[in-house]
């Protein structure tokens, strides 16, 4: 077994769309101690609660955001063998098809790099201080937390 | 204690303010006490913190329970529960 360097772990939260292809190979890189990379990517959807969403807009607390990512971030490395792993989370108005989330994981073995990645996405939606409000033709609704994603993140305690 | 408060979401559309300086009477100590002190306001105030709703704060940009003593100078931020992702 090989000496097992720090994992790269980065963040960032913007209102500009990301390109996985990019994301990927920055993520790639030179390290040829990778062997599996798992992406995950959140999509708006058109319909929430039955209603026909125009478009999405995502508040959060600058900050702390960054902050509660990284949090995650380091969380997942200690309890899984992490080459690498990025988040990126955007902000602002989005529309049905739009990206919203990336979440790229690194390792030498697939095992680590799927479970980290759903462990990171479980905190992510519980933890990290982000506000999605939905916008109807009868207006805008601000969307409510759901048990599910309580349940989802308590799996892993 | 003079505590520098943030309201995000639901919360800063229905206060009306997305942030403010509370000088707390000497009686608050706690989270909760602050928040009591908040809910004393009436209004959607007492409203928002009747118990019904869930919320969640944050001290110092890290998640908190109510029991967690306030610090001088402390940035608060009070929110709904997080629906990002």
């Amino acid at each position: 077994m090989t000496a097992q360097s720090t994992p790269r772990l980065s963040v960032a939260v913007q209102s500009a769309d990301f390109e996985l292809s990019r994301e990927y190979a920055a993520l790639l890189g030179h390290d040829r101690g990778i062997g599996a990379i798992v992406a995950f990517i959140g999509t708006v959807r058109d319909l929430n609660l039955a209603q026909d969403v125009v478009a999405l807009e995502l508040e959060h607390y600058p900050g702390m955001t960054e902050k509660s990512l990284h949090k995650i971030l380091d969380a997942a490395s200690e309890r899984w063998s992490l080459q690498g792993a990025r988040i990126v989370h955007r902000i602002g108005k989005m529309y049905p098809g739009d990206q919203i989330v990336l979440v790229l994981t690194a390792s030498a073995h697939r095992g680590d790099a799927y479970e980290a990645n759903s462990f990171i996405m479980d905190y992510l939606k519980t933890e990290a201080p982000f506000w999605k409000k939905e916008w109807t033709p009868e207006g805008p609704r601000w969307i409510e937390a759901r048990d599910s994603d309580d349940k989802a993140a308590a799996r892993w305690k | 204690m003079k505590i520098n408060v943030l309201y995000f979401a639901q919360l800063r559309e229905k206060f009306g303010i997305g942030d403010e300086s509370i000088v707390a009477p000497v009686s608050v100590h706690t989270v909760r006490d602050l928040i009591a002190h908040l809910s004393s306001r009436g209004g959607v105030w007492a409203q928002t913190f009747d118990g019904s709703q869930a919320f969640r704060v944050a001290m110092n940009q890290e998640m908190i329970e109510l029991d967690t003593p306030l610090v001088e100078g402390a940035e608060l931020a009070i929110f709904r529960p997080v629906t990002g992702g």
